[in-house]
């Protein structure tokens, strides 16, 4: 790192070369409203304008983002200065988001990101003046057709982060700009419906929008109405959801594990029953390790198995390798293996009809919410799962009830389908069905533990990662996953037949459900306690919390988790057997249209 | 048919055929003579298509097949008086030619010898007939270099660009000339971008030489959006060759192998012309490996533009040609450094590159003593509006309005006075009566507050109100912006309802004020040239006549009767005939009167101020108020 001086407001400072003029003002204790940069700026487009400043030098002045300026263009000992706070720098600034103001819908009362709005939050740091420009607004698109995601173009201010996210994240590049001049919105293709184009709706291009211009579709409608119709509304939550659960109520990213609240405001929520689906990620191992040793040993199916957990990877399966459908483990999803216990396994117990009962899944994701209206998942003729609430949906349905979350006293889940392995907890990070997999696996290949718990080559938040594991002097390689756009080489590789591994994890978002779409936002600019570089580290944060889970339960492979041995011995007998077949496993489309009409 | 030029001895012999033959069919040698007929698209047009047809047909017909040819050939630029058909040896120029004339043309002059006088060239001021190209005073003070071979050599055909100078300048750079001292050359002769900007297009060079990278691009932004001009256009279509030459020229400069063009798909002759060119070259050896038996190997493509205005822009352009949409790139990094797939680029005009071959042909030295201290070589403009000799203008830089209005253009047309004159189109600003003796080049214009632009240039009379010609050229940059920046996409929008405003009678002050503030924040803070200089028209006609836009917010009154809501069309009952020719051409039945009893009159609350009543009465009795 080389330094350079430069002067900002009169004051010279020595800053990294590399650094944009924004990064380095920061650096220097300014803080630069932005909009449309998101995280080091590398895919910034510097098209907001409102993070501005003037560039002085001898020869004159001039307006630059600083978000993309590099600082190395304006060294001190050339004569530039950098003026934040100077009128023309103000002006254009207060202008800029006066501007976007004018051809924005603000029905701030009921926007969904309400209180998490960064277009909000730059007119304030700008005072800017909401009637200063009244005018023509562009034509504006409401897409709801999609189960996971809302579109509304209204509050959009064409930034072009969730653009450049998709991009990112999935590879696939589903929004672009459309239509030129002042009619310019950003949609998918022809502005077609995200039901009407390969979307994942895996929700990564929620989290980065700065306004409510993408949220997640909510359906706490439906749980009210299930409610009100009198149903035995039972609710299950995911692993990824306790690791941040805690920070819609005020606690630092990574700080809390916010489970035993959670649970608590669930029960008082009304919830009959409050499951885990960590226990759901335990029958998944023990379906998922079964099909691979039967793929393995009776070439049931071909090798590589890849895991089927995450609705967004399935669903870009689906739509761009159809062929490699056979590869994807027949397993449903763990809350989807859960709703169908529930309704079955549970209700027979209970002496309930299926019919009445009603599954909540608490998720950290959007695409939960169109995978369980897919016909296949529906074993017992009713939907496995019958709402799915995000994350962020559920802070919301604690704040709507008045309950004090900070001051509640930790609960437990209940019974039954409450109980869960270490390996259960770690289903919500990268790498962790692979690694709970793994403990298993090697169970039901060898019918012996295997001597290691941890396989830390399979943690971390890299792109793809790869391991190896003997077993009885077989070596099985096995490789994960995060982010569609980095399954792509793996199945280019299986497709040219020369794939090494036996099983592949591949989550839809990057950094697996700890980053899915429901979870709760991460915008540095609205979270002025945490670290600088939160957007670099919250994963790990949320991670750690999984991991300690998983450190501290005494039991930490699936098949020792003793409501999964009570759940096999009395009801279902063996993973694969002809029940569980029933319940547990799915089938996918192998001719999905991705522009249908 | 020249079928190989690998090396010079070939290029040598092809150039002394190719000039030879080409000497002889201009003067006549052997008792031949030649059709030229303007095949720019102005004139194709205007039929000129089935005028080379017609004149095909019938010079087989007589059996002059073998004495006379007949071609087309590029843009004649004087395009108000096309078709054009030119006769060589005789040098006479026919005008405004149409399919039936060309069988008084076959049988008078080119069988009988005598001139068709009716088709010549008519003086608007001393009314006579004028034979020659270069006795009309549209043409009197142009200087052809952009233009070299425009309107003289067939544009599809290698044989006659060599025949006309071409490919000389290629051969002195590849064989005499190191790359660093044809950027020294360029340099020096102080050629700058005609692409709107005017950076010096040898120091652009300088800085892509300096890059170390393994590929390089060269690209010739054809993409020609501003409303009017067309000089591009013409030159590609009119010496596709010429541009060739000058990209391979810039290419072997800065280490440039390929080189891309890019011209918009609404110009299908442009871009047929510059694919028979490309294709003519690569089936010679002109373009490929080892041009003339030299280390230099060179490609050309050529990549269609959609038809976005701000793919003019360098950035945009270069994400268009990656077939990305079309939007700008924050720069720093330059093009130079980071370009095209992210290798040093350079991107020049075709206005530019034309000038290259020329440069190197007679050297900076001899270019530079044409034009002004600061802007060397000829520029190009396109001519239009309210004037009478509309068309494409080469002039040195340094030629003064006046002269390029009053004495190429030929005044304004009905004795109507001159108001203002825009330059540099939608980007540009507005000179008036007192900026007409200021001589053209980039400093000049940039100091009276307008630009050089590519070369549009529309001349406004009194009966332009120039608040409307603001909103014009508004309402243009809001549907071309690339809607990417804000203050861009949202500002020029905003600044459209202002001016909307102030034309409706509804402005105020405090408008003008608010307007310009904004604007001012919109040349600050845009991403690219387009945003920065949208607000252009809207300050220039501010500063020029505000007068003009304090009678429309003040007084509600469009001095130049245009705004709608601010004139009323009256009939005065003295002069009125009663004819009622103006109530039967009244589309909303607002002129109610008794013909030949009652002087008619107009419901002011059903007029919609279409001046149909104003067009059709023939005493003069209908005016605006």
């Amino acid at each position: 790192m080389a330094l350079i001086e430069i002067k900002i407001e009169g004051r010279n400072y020595q800053v990294d070369d590399s650094l944009t003029v924004l990064e380095a003002a920061r650096s220097c204790g300014y803080r630069i409203p932005t909009l449309c940069y998101w995280n080091h700026g590398h895919n910034s487009l510097a098209s907001c304008r409102v993070c501005l400043v003037e560039i002085k030098n001898p020869r004159g002045s001039r307006l630059f983002a600083s978000c993309v300026y590099p600082v190395k263009e304006v060294p001190a000992s050339k004569g530039f200065e950098i003026l934040i706070s100077s009128p023309m720098a103000v002006e254009a600034r207060k202008t800029a988001v006066e501007l976007l103001l004018s051809n924005h819908s603000k029905d701030c009362q009921t926007c969904a990101k309400n209180g998490k709005c960064e277009l909000l939050d730059v007119a304030n740091l700008t005072g800017a003046e909401t009637g200063k420009f009244i005018g023509e607004k562009t034509p504006t698109t409401y897409d709801e057709l999609a189960p996971g995601l809302i579109r509304d173009t209204s509050k959009c201010i064409l930034c072009g982060r969730c653009i450049e996210r998709c991009k990112e994240a999935t590879g696939i590049g589903i929004l672009g700009f459309e239509n030129r001049g002042f009619k310019t919105i950003v949609a998918p293709i022809a502005n077609r419906s995200f039901s009407k184009v390969p979307c994942l709706q895996c929700g990564q291009c929620i989290n980065v929008c700065p306004t409510g211009a993408l949220s997640e579709k909510r359906e706490i409608d439906r749980v009210d109405e299930a409610f009100k119709e009198g149903k035995y509304v039972v609710c299950q939550v995911a692993p990824a959801v306790r690791a941040a659960i805690s920070e819609e109520f005020g606690h630092k990213i990574g700080e809390e594990n916010g489970e035993g609240k959670m649970v608590a405001a669930l029960h008082r929520l009304g919830f009959k029953k409050v499951f885990d689906v960590n226990f759901g990620a335990d029958v998944t191992i023990m379906e998922e390790s079964h099909e691979l040793l039967e793929r393995i040993s009776k070439h049931t199916g071909p090798l590589p198995q890849i895991t089927s957990c995450s609705p967004g990877w399935v669903n870009y399966l689906e739509y761009f390798y159809p062929e490699l459908i056979p590869h994807l483990s027949t397993c449903k999803s763990p809350h989807e293996m859960q709703g169908a216990l529930t309704k079955s396994y549970f209700a027979e117990k209970e002496g309930l009809d299926p019919k009445d009962i009603y599954v909540v899944s608490i998720m950290p994701c959007t695409a939960k919410k169109f995978e369980k209206e897919r016909k296949e998942n529906a074993a017992l003729g009713v939907p496995d799962v019958d709402a799915v609430l995000t994350t962020r949906e559920l802070a919301l349905l604690i704040k709507r009830s008045g309950i004090l979350y900070d001051e509640l006293k930790e609960e437990t889940f209940d019974p039954l389908m409450g109980e869960s392995s270490g390996a259960g907890a770690i289903f919500g990070v990268t790498g962790g069905v692979m690694e709970a997999a793994l403990r298993t696996a090697y169970h039901t290949l060898t019918g012996k533990e295997y001597a290691k718990v941890d396989f830390t080559e399979v943690r971390g938040f890299e792109g793809i990662k790869e391991a190896e594991i003997d077993i009885e002097g077989s070596k099985v390689k096995v490789a994960v996953a995060s982010g569609a756009k980095n399954a792509k080489p793996l199945l280019e590789e299986i497709k040219a037949g020369k794939s090494p591994y036996a099983f592949i994890e591949i989550m839809g978002c990057p950094g697996g459900c700890l980053n899915g779409g429901g979870q709760p936002f991460v915008k540095p600019s609205l979270l002025p306690k945490e670290d600088k570089d939160i957007l670099d580290t919250y994963l790990s944060k949320r991670a750690n919390i999984l991991y300690s889970i998983d450190e501290r339960k005494s039991v930490r492979q699936s098949h020792n988790n003793p409501e999964i041995k009570a759940l096999y011995e009395s009801y279902l007998e063996k993973p694969g057997s002809e029940k569980a077949e029933h319940l547990l496993h799915t089938s996918y489309i192998a001719t999905r249209e991705r522009y249908p009409h | 048919m020249i079928s190989e030029i690998r090396n010079v001895k070939e290029l040598d012999e092809a150039i002394d055929t190719c000039t030879k033959e080409f000497e002889d069919k201009i003067s006549g040698a052997h008792g031949k003579r030649a059709v030229l007929v303007c095949g720019g698209t102005g004139c194709l047009s205007n039929d000129s298509d089935a005028i080379l047809q017609e004149f095909k047909r019938l010079v087989e017909e007589k059996g002059l097949a073998n004495s006379i040819t007949v071609n087309h050939v590029g843009c004649f630029g004087f395009c108000s008086q096309g078709p054009f058909v030119k006769i060589y040896p005789e040098d006479t120029l026919y005008c405004k030619v149409k399919v039936k004339d060309v069988i008084d043309i076959v049988e008078e002059d080119l069988v009988g010898g005598n001139i068709v006088e009716r088709l010549l060239y008519v003086d608007p001021v001393t009314h006579e007939r004028v034979q020659r190209q270069d006795d009309i005073n549209f043409y009197k003070r142009q200087k052809r270099i952009s233009l070299h071979g425009c309107s003289l050599v067939n544009p599809d055909f290698l044989e006659e660009a060599l025949g006309y100078d071409g490919f000389k300048a290629l051969k002195k750079v590849l064989l005499t000339m190191k790359p660093q001292e044809v950027i020294d050359e360029v340099l020096a002769s102080g050629l700058r971008g005609r692409g709107g900007a005017g950076f010096p297009t040898g120091r652009k060079w300088q800085f892509a030489a300096n890059q170390q990278s393994d590929t390089k691009y060269i690209v010739c932004n054809g993409d020609e959006g501003d409303p009017g001009a067309f000089m591009d256009r013409s030159i590609l279509e009119g010496n596709p060759f010429e541009v060739i030459e000058g990209m391979m020229i810039a290419g072997y400069a800065f280490g440039a192998h390929e080189g891309y063009f890019y011209v918009r798909a609404e110009y299908p002759v442009a871009v047929e012309r510059l694919k028979t060119a490309i294709k003519d070259m690569e089936k010679v050896g002109l373009l490929g490996d080892h041009i003339l038996g030299t280390d230099f190997s060179f490609r050309a493509y050529i990549r269609e533009g959609a038809g976005a205005f701000v793919c003019g822009e360098e950035t945009a352009l270069l994400n268009s040609i990656e077939g990305k949409r079309g939007m700008p790139r924050p720069r720093p990094p330059f093009p130079a450094i980071k370009g095209l797939w992210g290798k040093p680029t350079c991107v020049n005009n075709v206005e530019t590159l034309a000038q290259v071959p020329y440069i190197i042909r007679v050297g900076a030295k001899e270019y530079a003593k044409v034009g002004t201290e600061g802007s060397k070589g000829t520029k190009v403009f396109a001519l239009g509006g309210k004037v009478n000799n509309v068309g494409l203008v080469e002039v040195p830089m340094g030629t003064t309005l006046r002269e390029l209005i009053f004495d190429i253009g030929g005044g304004i047309p009905g004795g109507k006075k001159f108001k203002a004159i825009q330059t540099g189109g939608p980007s540009g600003g507005c000179l008036t009566e007192e900026d007409l003796d200021t001589p053209i080049d980039y400093d000049t214009l940039v100091a009276k507050g307008s630009m050089m632009g590519s070369g549009g240039a529309i001349v406004m009379d009194e009966d332009n109100c120039m608040v409307d010609v603001a909103r014009f050229y508004m309402d243009f940059i809001c549907s071309e912006s690339c809607g990417k920046c804000t203050p861009c996409r949202i500002g020029t929008k905003r600044l459209y309802e202002m001016l909307s405003k102030i034309v409706e009678g509804k402005g105020t002050k405090e408008t003008l004020k608010e307007m310009k503030s904004l604007a001012a924040v919109i040349h600050q803070g845009s991403l690219c040239a387009l945003g920065q200089t949208a607000a252009n028209p809207i300050l220039s006609t501010m500063e020029k006549f505000p007068e003009e836009y304090l009678a429309h917010v003040e007084r509600k009154e469009c001095p130049a009767h245009v705004c709608k809501r601010l004139i009323r069309i009256v009939i005065n009952p003295e002069l009125c005939k009663k004819c009622s020719l103006c109530a039967r051409n009244c589309p909303v039945s607002a002129i109610t009167g008794v013909p030949g009893k009652e002087p008619y009159h107009i419901d002011q609350n059903k007029c919609i101020k279409c001046g149909a009543c104003l067009a059709s009465c023939r005493f003069k009795a209908i005016h605006k108020e």
